[in-house]
């Protein structure tokens, strides 16, 4: 392991943090293919599948590759600013776009009928349901964000490499199964009722919001506080941004699903 | 029956309105004091922790509070039940309700921070009390109205989709 890899000459650190950065960016490369080919499998079998959710998964995989590969991820080590703006795409812009390109209902519907059966008993299992859950997936996301910022991990990732491929992948899930918890674009077998979301999302968003200003005034081990500074407004400005986009799809769910029947015999609140 | 489907509508409208007022002030207080005017400070040295938390939660209750209660509303005309002075009136209980919370509570007790730096804070905290108070009260007679008239009226005023 390249402990103080900060010591090294600027070259070996450079090589380093591409290699990092190419283990990082293949899974995406590998999301974008299956789903580029699983959407041509489906259109060839005669049943369409929506271009808006296609560019949606583009841009997607373009925001996080763009946080871990190129030249932000490689400022990002030096400038918190950068890195900030880098988990801005990772963890919140490009799952809440690879959630609405909803990837789990192409996959099912490309799959044959005992292997997609496979996947949805999966889908429906205890373990994905636990952590799907709205207050769980709140905490590892969340949860998480503290952790690195209010900790020396931050610190450590900047020296530890497997830390730092760690990290990012967790930022990225964590914010993918976020997103899934509470907006649905895929068949979710574990649904819960949208006051009960509205709430905890009000919960983990103050979290979120407590924290950008926590770091604005106390900045992370080894970072100066000009950058912490801007790193925090940042997360403050750029996460209302993305949670406004949440919110208005929580809200618009509500109000398509509540929709009043002709002949309303229940109230529904 | 229509005038219970109006009853029913009570709460509907008062909650969309106070809700909708809550993040309205937020949102003014934001924008102007925070972005234009340069007044409000993103974080003071005097705030306490308390003082952060409850910022937080009021932020993010108030961002949800303003896309919620415009659904909210959105929803009232399809079901024939919008009362415009009760919204109108629950809006403004909301809106000075926020703003005396934020006053004196959050600006005071917590020391989040001040309406404005190197001056005379007197002024200005006064102008801010006393607009919230009497947002309260114009509120509170707004809603106090709405029911006495539609109850009167009631039957010929709802159910009727515009």
């Amino acid at each position: 392991m390249h402990l103080n890899n900060h010591i090294h000459d600027g070259s070996e650190m450079e090589f380093h943090g591409l290699s990092v950065q190419l283990i990082l960016s293949v899974p995406f490369f590998i999301a974008l293919v299956i789903y580029l080919y699983a959407a041509i499998l489906s259109k060839r079998r005669k049943r369409s599948w929506r271009s808006y959710r296609i560019v949606m998964w583009i841009t997607g995989i373009f925001c996080a590759l763009a946080a871990i590969i190129g030249p932000l991820a490689t400022r990002s080590h030096s400038d918190f600013t950068a890195h900030m703006l880098g988990h801005l795409l990772l963890g919140m812009l490009a799952p809440l776009l690879l959630v609405l390109a909803s990837p789990m209902t192409l996959i099912l519907r490309t799959l044959d009928v005992k292997h997609a059966r496979t996947l949805s008993h999966i889908l429906k299992s205890n373990p994905l349901r636990l952590i799907n859950h709205p207050l769980t997936a709140s905490f590892l996301n969340v949860g998480g964000l503290w952790l690195l910022y209010t900790t020396s991990l931050y610190q450590t990732m900047e020296q530890n490499e497997l830390v730092q491929i760690a990290v990012h992948l967790h930022v990225f899930l964590a914010g993918y199964l976020f997103t899934s918890a509470f907006i649905y674009a895929d068949p979710n077998p574990h649904r819960t009722g949208y006051i009960y979301r509205s709430c905890v999302l009000i919960i983990a968003l103050a979290c979120h919001g407590i924290l950008s200003k926590y770091i604005y005034a106390h900045p992370p081990m080894g970072v100066p506080i000009d950058q912490a500074k801007t790193g925090g407004l940042i997360m403050y400005y750029g996460g209302d941004v993305i949670d406004l986009i949440l919110i208005t799809i929580l809200c618009y769910q509500w109000f398509k699903g509540t929709r009043p029947r002709m002949n309303e015999a229940i109230s529904i609140k | 029956m229509a005038e219970n489907n109006n009853k029913s509508n009570y709460p509907k409208n008062l909650w969309s309105g106070l809700l909708f007022g809550i993040g309205l002030v937020a949102f003014i207080d934001e924008a102007v004091f925070h972005q234009l005017l340069h007044w409000h400070h993103f974080y003071d040295k005097s705030t306490t922790g308390i003082g952060l938390v409850s910022d937080g939660f009021f932020h993010a209750f108030s961002w949800f509070a303003t896309v919620g209660s415009l659904f909210m509303l959105a929803d009232l005309p399809r079901r024939g039940g919008w009362l415009p002075m009760r919204w109108f009136g629950g809006l403004l209980l909301g809106a000075g309700g926020f703003q005396l919370y934020d006053g004196t509570i959050q600006h005071k007790l917590m020391g989040l921070h001040q309406i404005r730096y190197d001056v005379n804070i007197v002024p200005y905290d006064m102008v801010w009390y006393i607009t919230s108070v009497l947002m309260i009260i114009i509120g509170i007679a707004l809603l106090a109205r709405s029911k006495g008239k539609s109850s009167q009226v009631g039957v010929t005023t709802n159910h009727a989709p515009k």
